[in-house]
């Protein structure tokens, strides 16, 4: 917080006192006074961003979950597909984000896709090495119980999945909405994106950074419910950190 | 009559030779103990068992021949493997939610038994709050309610203290003793083998076979010091001589050899 503080500080003295203009860099003052000024246009752009990154992102969480069952069921479809997956992480999203909206349009669709193809892999990847994380002893000890591999699953691997699950999600997150912004860019009717396109080819470099600056807000929100999320979903995480009880001859 | 026998057990990894001749008995209420270095492939003994592995050989229980369904064992493994994600309560119904008994039910079959193993009040607690005797009281509690015929126990104490360990051995020996559960023990521990059974088989190094059987007639309940230390430990000194200064291995070259 002090950083950022001091950072901002260090911007608004430089915008004011070096004679810069403020369409090339405006002070932050400028920046918050305009995304004041303008708050209806961005609130109004913003529901789109929302709406394209939580949906994306829950068609990509999907997706993710199938296929990594599907691999840990499967072992020899994981080499199969893979190298599918890592070459669509290649793709650079600069090129492929206009082709997606020249085939589907301007609509929400193509937003999706993006979405979906940036957050696809690292949760798939975190599901995977999360289930493989399994105690070897515990999935011994469930078979000699008489568990069968979906009681395994259910029973180990899928609650030893969690931590990977929860830092896969805290990174996915902030690349959907990279992701939302980056196809709205491309070309939409509403959107941080086009808004900030738009700002920029109206030389309003302050309202381009007003748009920047609710964007970040909302990632960090995401973030801040992921984190919130996974200390419900595991309760025993903080547990932990308590001191361990029964001291004594019992030990 | 001897519940779990096994004739002329092997196994091997590939051209890995790890049991190269294992026939071994144990009676009903008897509590046996292989023992044997580190590595010596008693836990693959164990997964044979389970029905995680296959090998070469006869395993028979009550006469009849194991197959993969006849679930014989109750399984105790090396580290306690408690579910850090459920409560002590739940980390021992496991057994019985597996057999496909009710949570309720499993649940209330529990926890009368939380007092005998020392775990009373501890019952909402996760794996992480407890300290590692009581984790291993709450794997062993977990492993005894499946009421199965015998318990498998694979070096129940190794990752404990000395002095954890050591309260940890007396107080099974207590519990047996009320129980008679009948068990075969792992282990690379000879005062624990010593203290806890009632036979003890001596494995040598990999690959392992049977290089002596050793009856323990101390009576019990069993002390450290007292009456029975001398020949307590003349027992102890037995069995480290043979682990100490081994006969050479017969299976040893042949393993390397026949290829």
């Amino acid at each position: 917080m002090i950083s950022v503080g001091l950072l901002l500080l260090a911007w608004e003295l430089y915008a004011t006192y070096s004679g810069i203009k403020s369409t090339t860099l405006p002070a932050p003052s400028r920046v918050f006074e305009q995304a004041m000024l303008n708050r209806e246009a961005l609130v109004d752009n913003a529901i789109p961003t929302i709406r394209a990154t939580l949906i994306g992102f829950a068609f990509s969480l999907s997706a993710a979950f199938a296929l990594s069952m599907l691999v840990d069921f499967f072992r020899p479809l994981r080499r199969a597909l893979f190298p599918v997956f890592i070459v669509s992480q290649t793709l650079p999203l600069v090129a492929i984000a206009p082709l997606v909206v020249l085939w589907f349009g301007f609509g929400l669709m193509p937003k999706i896709m993006l979405v979906a193809l940036v957050t696809f892999f690292p949760m798939l990847v975190a599901l995977v090495q999360g289930y493989e994380a399994t105690e070897a002893e515990i999935g011994q000890m469930l078979r000699a119980m008489g568990a069968g591999r979906w009681r395994v699953f259910l029973l180990a691997r899928l609650p030893s999945a969690l931590p990977y699950f929860f830092a896969g999600l805290r990174i996915s997150i902030t690349y959907a909405v990279v992701g939302a912004i980056f196809a709205e860019y491309a070309g939409a009717a509403k959107g941080l994106g086009i808004y900030m396109l738009n700002a920029k080819n109206n030389f309003r470099p302050d309202l381009v950074l007003a748009a920047v600056g609710v964007s970040a807000a909302l990632t960090l929100t995401l973030f801040g419910l992921t984190v919130l999320l996974q200390r419900l979903a595991m309760p025993w995480e903080r547990a932990a950190g308590q001191h361990p009880a029964g001291t004594g001859p019992w030990r | 009559m001897s519940r779990l026998e096994l004739r002329h057990v092997r196994k091997a990894f590939g051209r890995l030779d790890v049991l190269a001749d294992i026939s071994l008995s144990v009676g009903a209420g008897e509590f046996v103990s292989m023992l044997g270095p580190s590595g010596a492939g008693k836990s693959t003994l164990f997964q044979l068992l389970t029905g995680a592995q296959h090998g070469e050989g006869e395993m028979f229980f009550d006469g009849t021949p194991l197959d993969d369904h006849g679930r014989h064992f109750a399984f105790m493994p090396q580290r306690d493997a408690l579910m850090p994600w459920r409560r002590i309560l739940d980390n021992t119904t496991l057994g019985l939610e597996v057999q496909g008994i009710r949570r309720k039910a499993a649940r209330a079959r529990v926890a009368p038994l939380f007092a005998e193993f020392g775990l009373a009040g501890f019952e909402r607690h996760f794996p992480a709050q407890l300290s590692g005797g009581m984790r291993q009281r709450a794997a062993l509690l977990r492993t005894v309610v499946q009421e199965r015929d015998m318990l498998l126990l694979d070096e129940p104490f190794g990752a404990l203290d000395a002095l954890t360990r050591t309260a940890m051995q007396r107080w099974l020996e207590q519990m047996w003793r009320r129980h008679r559960w009948t068990a075969l023990l792992i282990t690379h521990d000879v005062r624990e083998a010593v203290f806890l059974s009632d036979r003890i088989y001596v494995l040598s190094a990999r690959p392992a076979c049977i290089v002596r059987e050793i009856k323990v007639p101390l009576p019990r309940p069993r002390s450290l010091g007292g009456a029975d230390a001398l020949q307590t430990s003349a027992i102890e000194a037995e069995i480290l001589d043979i682990l100490l200064n081994p006969e050479p291995n017969p299976h040893s070259s042949k393993g390397h050899d026949h290829d």
